[in-house]
């Protein structure tokens, strides 16, 4: 109301100062970098981007990507809701503690992660060479590619289900437990229902993550074509070797995911608004 | 809900023992391997030139990062804030592309457009101007994945706070400098000094899509972690777990630090 009354008619011009400040700055370096990679992945046509994409080893290594992300999903969203209920709802000797540490997989530099894990998984380490004698293979494998990704996204399930957890209003699941109904029957009928957008908020985030991970996995799973070789490896390995025309292809399969991953998000935060509204 | 839950002491181990092994496990790994180099093997491995050279680097380009991001991460928060324009919620989904794309492509748009045959890049190289393959290069890079984390952790304060204060402000005749510098900034400055110290952790920890711009040319454009990296492809483990460690210790201070300000943030 005030702001029509006030006089400030030195803010007018540093007003548009600013915003085209942000402006200039957020298409400097978001807008223009993707435009130009789109407009030169579309240069040579798009049966030319097509075929590159369409090449068994790109394929093969797009493919291992997103099947590793969907494993490590699944995992997460199990441990991830798990672990943001217990430190919820429970109290234990070690909680504050452990709620702090729940951040550490952001707060390390992935190639730190991976070098963590070849130290305790490596063919060098106690337990590798345990595994090694049953014939298990974690490091330069699948299993360790799935490992690193559980590690480097472990906090995004939990972070986005704790919030919502403090603040979900218990009456419901104490009238359900005088009404008779089991724990089970509680959690799966009326807490899970209330978390599904923010497990879904935490699954989409980790899955993004998971697409474009790269320090980690070259160290678990160096770049084995047609056996540990992901995306972002492949499309690196394009790169180093003179190829940018091959990266292009599957650099832009990677954009397009991210965008429909940020409308998804976008989109459970918009549905999620509505429906508390109601 | 407390008592009487047979599965709670179940689910305590089950969700503690998943995150001890998955998590800090690992930690333990990595800490018992550099040990194992010795003392001594750990001090000459870090202060080798190579090794010195790569923690400079990262040093500056941190430094560089924080500055430029910490200035329009600021002017993005108070555009996106305070003021109304179409295309609004558009700017602000790009915002969060950073967090969304692959590092690893994320240098590749850069080569594309700063590289010697790029839009940009190819006018840079008649001036004499490498970017690509440069420090400028690693810089922009490191800018582009840090982008977010200012604006958005100032964006909710500043919210928050509101005009009021602003507005008591210009009625008492503050310009809107003094304004910006004596309310809106110490208002807004514990989400500020979040966002930097996230993007002081991920400037440090960045290393796809630094590899990818810089070339990695050894003793020039060789951060900390790709120094790691090439210890590592050398089978110099000494020189990549001693340097990984040291780079551990420092994420696990500002970690540290993020959960002191975090607890602060909810205090006030």
């Amino acid at each position: 109301m005030t702001e029509n009354i006030l006089p400030r008619p030195k803010m007018r011009s540093g007003d548009a100062l600013l915003r085209s400040a942000s402006f200039g700055y957020i298409g400097l370096l978001i807008i223009l970098p993707i435009i130009v990679m789109i407009v030169r992945s579309l240069q040579g046509g798009l049966s030319a981007l097509w075929a590159d994409i369409t090449l068994p080893q790109a394929l093969f290594s797009l493919r291992l990507t997103i099947v590793t992300a969907f494993i490590m999903v699944l995992i997460n969203i199990v441990t991830g809701t798990a672990t943001a209920w217990v430190l919820v709802r429970y109290s234990f000797p070690g909680k504050q503690v452990m709620d702090a540490l729940i951040d550490l997989p952001f707060a390390m530099p992935t190639i730190v992660a991976g070098i963590m894990l070849v130290a305790l998984y490596g063919p060098r380490s106690v337990i590798g060479s345990f595994l090694k004698g049953y014939n298990i293979e974690v490091m330069f494998n699948t299993p360790g590619i799935i490992l690193a990704l559980l590690f480097v996204t472990f906090p995004f399930v939990v972070r986005a289900v704790q919030p919502v957890l403090i603040e979900l209003d218990q009456d419901m699941e104490e009238a359900a437990k005088t009404l008779g109904a089991s724990s089970a029957t509680i959690f799966f009928r009326i807490v899970l229902p209330s978390l599904m957008p923010s497990i879904l908020t935490g699954a989409a985030l980790s899955f993004s993550r998971a697409l474009g991970e790269f320090g980690s996995i070259i160290m678990v799973a160096g770049n084995i074509p047609f056996r540990t070789q992901v995306a972002s490896v492949y499309i690196y390995g394009e790169i180093e070797s003179y190829n940018p025309q091959g990266a292009l292809g599957l650099s832009v399969v990677l954009l397009f995911i991210s965008f429909a991953i940020l409308l998804l998000l976008n989109f459970i935060q918009y549905w999620n608004r509505r429906h508390e509204n109601q | 809900m407390k008592t009487n839950n047979p599965g709670r002491l179940v689910l305590i181990t089950l969700v503690v023992g998943w995150f001890a092994v998955l998590i800090l496990l690992p930690v333990y790994g990595i800490v018992q391997e550099t040990v194992k180099s010795g003392l001594s093997l750990v001090v000459s491995s870090l202060s080798t030139p190579h090794a010195r050279h790569a923690f400079l680097l990262t040093f500056w380009i941190t430094l560089a990062a924080v500055i430029i991001n910490t200035v329009f991460g600021i002017i993005i928060a108070l555009v996106l804030v305070k003021q109304e324009f179409r295309g609004k919620l558009l700017i602000e989904g790009l915002l969060d592309l950073p967090f969304a794309v692959s590092p690893i492509v994320a240098g590749f748009m850069f080569i594309i457009l700063f590289g010697p045959n790029g839009l940009i890049g190819s006018w840079f190289e008649g001036q004499g101007i490498k970017i690509i393959y440069a420090l400028p290069g690693m810089i922009i890079a490191t800018l582009f994945v840090t982008l977010p984390f200012v604006a958005r952790e100032v964006m909710p304060v500043l919210r928050e706070a509101g005009l009021e204060q602003e507005e008591a402000a210009y009625v008492l005749g503050a310009s809107p400098w003094q304004a910006f510098w004596r309310v809106t900034l110490p208002s807004v400055k514990w989400g500020l000094i979040y966002g930097v110290t996230l993007t002081v952790a991920r400037s440090i920890g960045e290393f796809g899509a630094v590899i990818v711009v810089s070339g990695n040319i050894i003793n020039r454009t060789q951060t900390a972690t790709l120094h790691i990296h090439q210890g590592f492809t050398d089978f110099n483990y000494a020189a990549a777990y001693s340097a990984a460690l040291l780079l551990a210790i420092l994420s696990f201070t500002l970690l540290i630090t993020m959960q002191t300000l975090n607890r602060r943030t909810n205090e006030s």
